[in-house]
């Protein structure tokens, strides 16, 4: 392949690929008399917030946003300290059971996690009457739950940043007097925290984007829907309300574009790491 | 350190890990195979009815449906030809990458960038919406108004699976160019003196050389295609006209919570589970050929 025929095919290809989201920003974009047209411009002359004013006053959306932001961040958070910690266990420690524990992770990230939302369900609701603020209708049980389904990935992503850190740092350190808590917490965190970084990325996905959940364990309060079954409400029988569908879906992609674009060279070499280290 | 205290502190740093996992990961794995075994319906979840142990009925019943059968079909056809696009188009365009000059290749990685990380919700309704009968662009632009796209099966299947395509290629594209990239261009100049073809030297340097980063691709495809669910689900309103584009997932989610038979969609669920393990076990051996150390 020539050099040119290389460079079109790759233009062509991005603006193919592209192309479906610059459509959904558009037609958000689109006044309503645009979108209902049998001839579908690909440009607007008229281009107006009406469908993001709609979506964001009607319609509880704003919450549905907030309720999204607070569980992928929660977990983010969460995941982050807990991954951090079993990473360093299994990358600087020997002890038995390491390599049993190591394929376990792996394991865990095959399991088809929506079947498990049958066994989930109950026991998320029997878990709501002993302990209040995670059971069935709260935000607390998607937490819980994507919490559990993002650690998996996310520790077995976060032992190749550890492994990267030099072991002589920490002999240095601790040559200087360091107890394993300094070393843990000033030492080797700093050093991996862009990696940690990357790894939230894929947590924060994780939560973000699930719609099983929400819509099995959030049935009757209203108040605590996330975006995903949210953004179904725009779906009608007769006529779906696409300038809606499409607004409410831009505000749905924006935020893990921007969290995409932020890291996207540490998450390249990542997963370089989380799949061949 | 003492001797004692090296051995503990690795599982004082697993705790909060086991803390979360045991309880939201391992225990639900075995409930699900525990109600498989039961009869579990509307009537024992609301308390009318005892909960009765069936042992293998549910597995009896599943395995006497026709219906099972057909799904499990499509779901290994449907994952098979997911596989093998995405990693086509992803390997073709991994080599275009290494081809194209500066601009071009920022252009696409940011394309791929972008479709890679839009929710499987949102691509879904866009993707619904290009190919909508009336309003959508696809059928604006080929002339065909009111053709629908969501009324047969394989077409159905089709869309659906340009949608997980356009998703899921990125990511299989960045690998193989990472892995193409590491290969030594001295290599590749050596082939091309010798008067190789392109074509003939992805197929007899490019794939021999990443066969190891080529089979976890290969697996790890087959394990997120075969778990295919959000847009199925969205995409055709929950498995399509009755039900005709349904995949193991959705079917067990909807015998679950769809019919309120808990138990059968526990016993679709293993039976799901059973066949990943299989898959992972050969992706855990190809990790090894790698040389990675676990």
């Amino acid at each position: 392949m020539r050099r040119p025929v290389a460079d079109v095919v790759a233009v062509v290809t991005a603006f193919v690929t592209f192309f479906p989201i610059y459509w959904m920003v558009l037609s958000a974009l689109k006044p309503a008399g645009e979108i209902q047209s049998l001839d579908a411009r690909p440009w607007t002359l008229a281009p107006t917030f009406e469908h993001f004013q709609r979506v964001l006053t009607g319609e509880n959306f704003s919450r549905y946003f907030l309720n999204s932001l607070f569980v992928a961040l929660t977990v983010v958070v969460l995941s982050a300290l807990v991954a951090f910690l079993a990473a360093v266990a299994v990358t600087r420690f020997t002890f038995r059971f390491r390599t049993t524990v190591l394929i376990m992770f792996l394991v865990a990230q095959m399991v088809p996690v929506e079947a498990l939302t049958i066994p989930l369900f109950f026991l998320i609701r029997d878990l709501g009457t002993a302990v209040p603020g995670v059971g069935l209708n709260t935000l607390g049980a998607l937490v819980l739950v994507h919490l559990a389904f993002s650690l998996p990935f996310a520790i077995w992503m976060m032992r190749g940043f550890v492994a990267a850190v030099p072991e002589a740092l920490e002999e240095a350190a601790m040559i200087d007097g360091a107890g394993r808590a300094t070393i843990l917490w000033r030492v080797i965190f700093p050093l991996v925290a862009p990696g940690l970084v990357a790894t939230s990325v894929f947590s924060f996905i994780t939560a973000w984007n699930d719609f099983i959940f929400a819509r099995t364990f959030i049935i009757s309060a209203k108040d605590n829907q996330t975006l995903p079954a949210a953004l179904l409400v725009f779906f009608k029988p007769d006529e779906n309300d696409w300038g809606g569908i499409m607004a409410a879906s831009t505000l749905m992609t924006i935020p893990v574009l921007i969290f995409f674009i932020a890291v996207q060279r540490r998450l390249i070499a990542g997963l370089g790491g989380a799949i061949k280290d | 350190m003492t001797q004692a205290g090296r051995t503990r502190t690795p599982w004082l740093y697993l705790l909060p890990t086991v803390a979360v996992l045991a309880p939201l990961f391992g225990y639900p794995i075995y409930m699900l195979g525990l109600l498989s075994v039961f009869d579990y319906r509307q009537a024992q979840v609301s308390g009318g009815e005892p909960t009765t142990f069936i042992g293998f009925g549910n597995y009896a019943t599943l395995f006497g449906d026709p219906r099972f059968w057909s799904i499990l079909g499509q779901t290994v056809v449907f994952a098979a030809v997911l596989v093998i696009v995405t990693l086509a188009v992803g390997a073709a365009l991994a080599v275009v990458l290494t081809r194209a000059g500066h601009w071009p290749r920022l252009l696409l990685s940011l394309a791929a960038m972008a479709a890679w990380a839009a929710p499987a919700m949102t691509g879904s309704t866009v993707w619904m919406f290009l190919f909508d009968a009336d309003l959508g662009l696809v059928n604006q632009v080929l002339g065909i108004d009111g053709f629908n796209w969501f009324y047969d099966r394989w077409v159905t299947f089709g869309v659906v699976g340009a949608t997980v395509v356009w998703h899921s290629f990125p990511l299989v594209m960045v690998m193989l160019f990472a892995g193409i990239q590491a290969i030594p261009v001295s290599v590749r100049e050596a082939a091309a003196l010798d008067g190789a073809s392109e074509w003939q030297s992805f197929w007899r340097i490019i794939v021999p050389m990443l066969r190891p980063l080529i089979t976890i691709v290969v697996i790890q495809s087959i394990i997120w295609d075969f778990k295919i669910f959000t847009q199925i689900y969205v995409m055709t309103n929950g498995g399509g006209i009755a039900g005709q584009n349904s995949v193991l997932n959705v079917y067990a989610y909807q015998t679950a919570f769809g019919s309120s038979e808990y138990g059968l969609g526990s016993a679709i669920g293993v039976v799901m589970t059973l066949i990943l393990l299989v898959v992972t076990l050969f992706y855990i051996r190809a990790l090894h050929r790698t040389g990675e150390k676990l």
